[in-house]
């Protein structure tokens, strides 16, 4: 564990006219956490993702990422192209719908390979053998590799949306809804999944998700957002077994026991 | 080695529930006490006086209205009750064990590997990790054809032993115990005594919560008395 | 054809308005300002229909003069439909000489094809383009491609070779294969066989691109890098064909495969037909040659 934190956001705040996406987002993220963002639709969880990812701009307010050399560097001060460039290589973003993080018309293992081959990877059979080796660790047959996400369930595609991602060895992975859709076996399998690449990989990960039980498997953290704001946050069993905001109390109460 | 690890002061409880108009239910107050290393401590007192939730405070599952919680950690002192999520983390890592009522599962993990994981979160090889976990679930007589399998389906007295084998795997100074023989028989109450005897000799500092007087008599060297931190006037 | 004076309609030369040519002719230089890039630009409707050349016509149009000398080839070929009225086009509008000899064309404007005598330094070879994206088949948002363009983001490009070799073993694209121009900007070298691909590297002449519909316009200045993309493992190769011309009997040539009965009867000529015809004046002659009164067997080097 490093002693210096991997993402520095200070006071972020988007506003969409009069409306606000979110307000006032203060937080740091350490190498290899996973920080749950949890809260109900309209909540501002996701526009925080894309805020966070650069896919959106805020209205205020800072984001620091400390790159692989060490330097610490202002998100919204790069310039498209190094954003870019951070989004293939050291970030990784994982869509609800796979279709919105795959290219469903070209095969499984392009797919994975993609990422390789725009930083510059120009070995067809080493493409190949990373692609082989990506598909197998997000369970998916290698017989498969020449197969269009078209053809996939959706469990698997999902995988291979989170190969796709991990293939260049992201350091921080955005999730929005990684779960969502999926029906309640395909799903366990999914968490599991993550679980074990988050922990061997070491991943850093933001995970929007609506469902506490996700957040519970996955993440070490969690801040609880309504209204935009961000009304409770701490350590994850923490706020679940003892919450303390009314909201993130509501929310915990509603939780549907199996 | 300290010889005090943890040390308690003042620590004070409430739950407000919002969802019922805002009431607020005290829990603790004043809560005051230090286990010594090489010690078994147990909590006392009736359902209801706060055991768990001290357990629970000690852990950094339960935030802490008031007062300190002084723990010996990575060479320094710090104060969980004030601490951040990350400074918890931490400290469940490498100094505080704990070993709860329940087992939580996670899907498709199976109970070797269940046992092992928190000697593979400190950074311990993945084998070595599963050798120790499976001479601790053998010496726990949990059946062998049991391990590979996830234990969701298990019965609670297997999960218990899977908990068990979880808390004790580790060399934390520091070892919470939230009734650990409550589904065991007698036979497993024993090995968890032995267990226990184990650690108190490695010089863990142990605070527990045991139900069952005879495990309670063989493991406790004092009995720390909850109803004295009761907060405010509870009726009857 | 004598009493062109007394036609009710003249043409401005070269049928385009003055300020079309001039903006047209922006567009090109700064086109060969930047090799490979695409310059947007305003395509005019022209006498003839999208996809028979008009970007191609437009880019002539803006560049030829007098003293040109003009060659259309479509397929290689001089005597197709599509080359002939682009010719008669042209002599029409503009009064230029025309020819079908390579080496005797100032401008030679063509639809999939780059002769096979190597051209030299003061000629203009105008390509027809119909869809000039390269990255367009796997991403179909302009707003995007233009950022990959801007940002040099070219996987995508090898994503599609990927996908060959996963599918055929080898990359089997054989025209409009992708191309990166100095070092810079990847550009779809329009739909010629990727057997031209090396005569477009470090050529003498001056290669301009022309799309009508898609209303752009792309160039490669003389000399500069043009590289086929390839994977280290699967490198860019050119067509080879296991038989000569059956006219000419050149190797080393793209050929055509022309039908010549309903019983499977075939054979293998030159794609470039002034190319063949020339050589068969020089005394060459492939096995199914009509009988010639070919003299001298001087033997000229083939390329």
């Amino acid at each position: 564990m490093t002693d210096e934190p991997l993402l520095r956001v200070s006071a972020l705040s988007k506003f969409y006219g009069s409306r606000v996406g979110c307000e006032n987002v203060t937080f740091d993220l350490w190498p290899g956490e996973v920080l749950a963002v949890v809260g109900e639709s309209g909540s501002g969880k996701t526009t925080l993702l894309n805020c966070l990812s650069t896919r959106l701009l805020p209205s205020s307010g800072t984001a620091s990422y400390r790159m692989r050399d060490g330097l610490w560097r202002e998100l919204y001060r790069m310039s498209e192209a190094e954003r870019r460039f951070l989004m293939r290589t050291d970030w990784g973003f994982v869509h609800q719908n796979p279709a919105d993080g795959l290219r469903m018309t070209v095969s499984a293992g392009a797919n994975v390979g993609e990422r390789l081959m725009a930083v510059g990877d120009r070995h067809y059979g080493r493409i190949r053998a990373t692609a082989v080796d990506w598909l197998s660790r997000v369970e998916i047959d290698e017989d498969r590799i020449d197969d269009e996400p078209r053809a996939f369930s959706g469990g698997m595609r999902q995988r291979l949306q989170i190969a796709r991602n991990l293939v260049t060895g992201p350091r921080l992975v955005f999730m929005d809804e990684p779960t969502g859709g999926l029906d309640v076996s395909v799903q366990a399998r999914l968490l599991d999944l993550l679980r074990g690449l988050v922990t061997d990989l070491g991943l850093a990960a933001i995970v929007v998700t609506h469902d506490l039980a996700v957040a519970r498997l996955l993440s070490q953290r969690m801040m609880v957002m309504k209204d935009g704001r961000v009304v409770e946050s701490g350590l994850t069993d923490r706020v679940l077994d003892d919450p303390r905001a009314p909201y993130t109390q509501l929310l915990v109460s509603s939780i549907l026991q199996v | 080695m300290m010889a005090t690890p943890l040390v308690v002061s003042d620590v004070a409880k409430s739950f407000t529930m919002h969802l019922r108009d805002g009431v607020t239910l005290p829990v603790v107050t004043g809560v005051s006490f230090s286990i010594r290393a090489g010690e078994c401590a147990v909590l006392g007192g009736p359902s209801g006086a706060g055991k768990s939730s001290i357990l629970k405070m000690l852990y950094g599952n339960y935030a802490v209205d008031e007062g300190q919680i002084i723990v010996q950690h990575g060479g320094g002192l710090i104060d969980l009750a004030s601490a951040s999520p990350r400074t918890v983390l931490a400290v469940r890592r490498h100094t505080i064990g704990y070993v709860s009522q329940f087992l939580r599962t996670v899907p498709r993990v199976p109970a070797l590997d269940v046992v092992a994981e928190p000697l593979v979160e400190r950074g311990e090889d993945r084998e070595i990790a599963r050798a120790k976990a499976r001479s601790l679930l053998a010496q726990l007589n949990l059946p062998e054809k049991l391990w590979a399998l996830p234990p969701a389906t298990f019965s609670g007295g297997e999960q218990q032993r899977v908990n068990i084998a979880r808390g004790f795997i580790t060399e934390h100074p520091i070892l919470l115990l939230d009734e650990p023989t409550a589904s065991l028989d007698a036979k497993n109450r024993d090995v968890v005594v032995e267990l226990i005897a184990a650690k108190k000799a490695a010089g863990v500092a142990l605070l527990g919560i045991f139900h069952d007087l005879d495990v309670r008599e063989a493991v406790a060297d004092r009995v720390i008395d909850v109803t004295a931190f009761a907060a405010g006037k509870i009726a009857a | 054809m004598n009493a062109q004076s007394t036609d009710i309609a003249t043409y401005n030369f070269a049928y385009l308005d003055e300020q079309t040519k001039r903006m047209i002719r922006r567009a090109i230089l700064k086109g060969i300002a930047i090799p490979g890039y695409q310059v947007p630009f305003a395509s005019r409707e022209m006498p003839m229909p999208y996809g028979w050349g008009t970007g191609g016509v437009q880019v002539t149009a803006s560049i030829i003069g007098p003293d040109d000398v003009l060659k259309v080839i479509d397929q290689g070929a001089d005597d197709t439909t599509n080359a002939v009225s682009i010719r008669a086009f042209f002599k029409k509008v503009a009064k230029v000489a025309v020819t079908t000899e390579t080496a005797k064309a100032s401008i030679i404007q063509t639809r999939h094809r780059i002769p096979e005598q190597p051209l030299s330094a003061g000629q203009v070879l105008v390509f027809q383009v119909p869809i000039p994206e390269p990255l367009r088949f796997l991403e179909p948002r302009e707003t995007e491609t233009r950022k990959m363009h801007a940002l040099e983001e070219y996987g995508l490009m090898h994503v599609k070779l990927y996908e060959d070799i996963a599918r055929h073993g080898r990359i089997a694209t054989t025209y409009a294969y992708p191309v990166k121009v100095e070092g810079r900007y990847v550009m779809d070298p329009s739909p010629t066989p990727k057997f031209d691909n090396p005569k477009m590297h470090r050529s003498p002449a001056l290669q301009l691109f022309g799309a009508g519909r898609e209303k752009r316009i792309y160039a490669v200045p003389p000399f500069t890098d043009v590289v086929s993309l390839d994977f280290e493992d699967h490198p860019f190769e050119v067509q080879t064909f296991d038989q000569p011309c059956a006219l000419c009997g050149a190797e080393n040539v793209y050929l055509d495969e022309v039908i010549l009965d309903d019983h499977g009867g075939h054979m293998f000529v030159c794609s470039d037909t002034d190319h063949c015809e020339k050589r068969r004046a020089d005394g060459h002659h492939g096995h199914l040659a009509p009988e010639t009164h070919s003299a001298s067997e001087k033997m000229e080097p083939a390329e």
